[in-house]
């Protein structure tokens, strides 16, 4: 099973899009120039902080907010490998599902990791942190095949045959 | 253990037996619905993933109402998309001025009680009314139903709302669901569905019901439902048999959440700027100072919204200075209003009537207002800047009270609901 490990940035309840993506920045031309002010309501600086490989780990209600979807894709143009939160809002969840960025829910591990912690994550399975590990549910195959592809745009284009599934390296 | 209603049409849709509250499931589409405003991305995205053709045309409707008629330069251009989209693909419903698209999709009966619709607006939630799993959803969603037929759901969990007993005579069912998001919260429901049981809702009207599963989405619900009766089927067309009676929460199932209300303790409710939780009892806000009065919307512009406001205005006048515009949700109820006399008792009493569509509640069209304004509006948002500036103020109401209102050109307690 796919596995990764990177660096955490730990952020609190109700992260809501106007924070990931406040609207005044909403219509500039591409989710690039608007990355640079992601988080920018709650940590100026933290856009400009986080790494390709990087993952997110928060509290409830992540992404609550409006249906925009430019909040999934810009957490992603900025790198990040996954987001792990106690709760996910609805509209977010599918966005980001959709737009090819990993969610996972978890309970606990928000109180048991510190920002900056390394953590390893098996896709499906678990994640290991400094003090432990955590078992995680699975998400079904169908979501597994759409964040895999990158995306639904990709997913449906691999399905009607104008892709192929091994294109942008991924597996 | 037993099992909810979205539990009941989740397992019948999909076949499978034991799925619940939680379970990420494929559901099986019956029936889609885009409006205006979105068709030119879902068209697009349709395209760019490599669909030739939709996987079923005649379960595909398309209706022009945000837009109807343009108000803006550019809005025919969406006509334009939308109908080389319908010539293409052989599309076989596209209203083009027939109303607004939650009411069409009950009224013209393409919604049956169990199906599972899903549409590009919040409000798709409105065919919870007749016991249909309806959601809003985004284009590129959307896009991949019109080419697949199917689409993936996490079963919501399940909050049980139970109301009994006989509402007094100046409330109606849009002080209910008012009253209700005004308890649970903005959020309070997010994800979930709200499950609605009791006598009061039994004896509710389909209108009634659809103006509480319309504003579901307010609470951030993820979908309203009522168990189909009698009156129902008579609304749909259909006889009522076991498929649709069966589709009743148990008693033993599992809900994170139970309200009760007793039907006698409601009173007539406003949501004041510019939040829908914001409830306030009309009483407490009496003698407030208003421009304008709006009645009509996917939320109340049915025929006995309509007859309500009329019987609040009948051999009255609106107030000097206040602008009274109704809206007719359909073409249909513009008919039916017209035919039994509504629309003249409303025009004589000094109303603006308008064309059936969404009309001034998505602030396109047809008195839209400006800073420092006070509107009672019968619509289901009161958020910054939709009819107009962000300084507009905005009080959402049911129809008597807004008709109440118009007539004494400030906020007042409705005497009776018609």
């Amino acid at each position: 099973m796919e596995q990764f490990t990177g660096k955490v940035w730990v952020l609190g309840d109700d992260i809501d899009t106007d924070i990931i993506i406040p609207t005044e920045y909403l219509a500039l031309k591409s989710v690039q120039e608007m990355a640079p002010y992601a988080f920018s309501p709650l940590r100026p600086k933290l856009a400009g902080q986080i790494k390709p490989g990087d993952m997110i780990v928060a509290g409830k209600n992540f992404g609550c907010g409006s249906s925009r979807e430019q909040a999934p894709e810009i957490i992603k143009a900025l790198g990040i490998r996954c987001v792990i939160a106690k709760s996910f809002a609805r509209i977010f969840f599918r966005n980001a599902i959709n737009n090819g960025l990993l969610l996972i829910e978890n309970e606990r591990l928000k109180d048991l990791v510190q920002e900056g912690d390394s953590i390893t994550v098996t896709v499906n399975e678990s994640i290991s942190y400094p003090g432990g590990r955590e078992k995680i549910a699975p998400l079904p195959d169908n979501l597994v095949e759409i964040i895999q592809a990158g995306g639904l745009v990709r997913a449906m284009r691999i399905r009607n045959g104008l892709e192929h599934p091994k294109k942008n390296g991924q597996k | 253990m037993g099992a909810t209603v979205i539990e009941k049409i989740v397992r019948r849709n999909t076949g499978i037996a034991d799925a619940k509250a939680g379970d990420i499931v494929t559901v099986k589409v019956d029936r889609v619905m885009i409006h205006d405003i979105f068709i030119p991305f879902v068209a697009e995205k349709f395209e760019e993933m490599g669909f030739q053709t939709l996987w079923d045309p005649d379960k595909v409707v398309l209706i022009y109402d945000h837009l109807v008629p343009a108000s803006q330069i550019d809005d025919t251009r969406h006509f334009r998309i939308g109908n080389a989209f319908a010539r293409t693909y052989g599309l076989k419903h596209v209203h083009r001025s027939d109303g607004i698209c939650h009411q069409l999709m009950t009224e013209a009966g393409y919604v049956k009680p169990g199906d599972v619709v899903f549409g590009t607006d919040s409000h798709t939630t409105t065919y919870g009314c007749v016991g249909a799993f309806s959601s809003g959803i985004g284009y590129t969603e959307m896009a991949s139903i019109l080419g697949t037929g199917t689409m993936w759901i996490k079963v919501p969990e399940t909050i049980r709302v139970r109301i009994n007993g006989k509402l007094p005579p100046n409330v109606t069912s849009k002080d209910v669901i008012l009253t209700l998001i005004g308890d649970l919260g903005a959020d309070g429901a997010t994800y979930c569905a709200l499950e609605f049981s009791g006598d009061t809702v039994s004896q509710m009207s389909v209108a009634s019901r659809m103006t509480i599963a319309n504003m579901a989405i307010e609470a951030g619900a993820k979908c309203a439902l009522f168990t189909p009766d009698e009156k129902t089927a008579d609304y749909c067309g259909i006889t009522l048999t076991e498929k649709e009676t069966s589709l009743v929460g148990d008693e033993d199932a599992r809900c994170i959440r139970e309200l009760n209300y007793r039907a006698e303790d409601f009173v007539p409710v406003m949501a004041c700027p510019s939040q829908v939780d914001k409830v306030r009892p009309v009483a407490q806000l009496e003698g407030i100072p208003i421009d304008q009065v709006f009645i009509g919307s996917c939320t109340n512009g049915r025929l006995e919204d309509l007859q309500m406001a009329a019987a609040v205005l009948k051999g009255k006048k609106v107030a000097p200075f206040v602008k009274l515009i109704v809206t007719p949700a359909s073409r249909k109820i513009y008919e039916e209003a017209a035919a039994d006399n509504t629309l003249s008792i409303l025009a004589e009493a000094g109303a603006m009537i308008t064309h059936p569509g969404c009309g001034l509640c998505c602030g396109r069209t047809g008195g839209i207002l400006t800073d420092g304004e006070r509107v009672v509006a019968t619509n289901n948002r009161n958020f910054l800047g939709r009819m107009g500036t962000p300084k507009v103020e905005i009080y959402l109401a049911s129809p008597a009270a807004a008709a109440a209102c118009a007539v004494t050109g400030k906020i007042t307690v409705p005497e009776c609901a018609g």
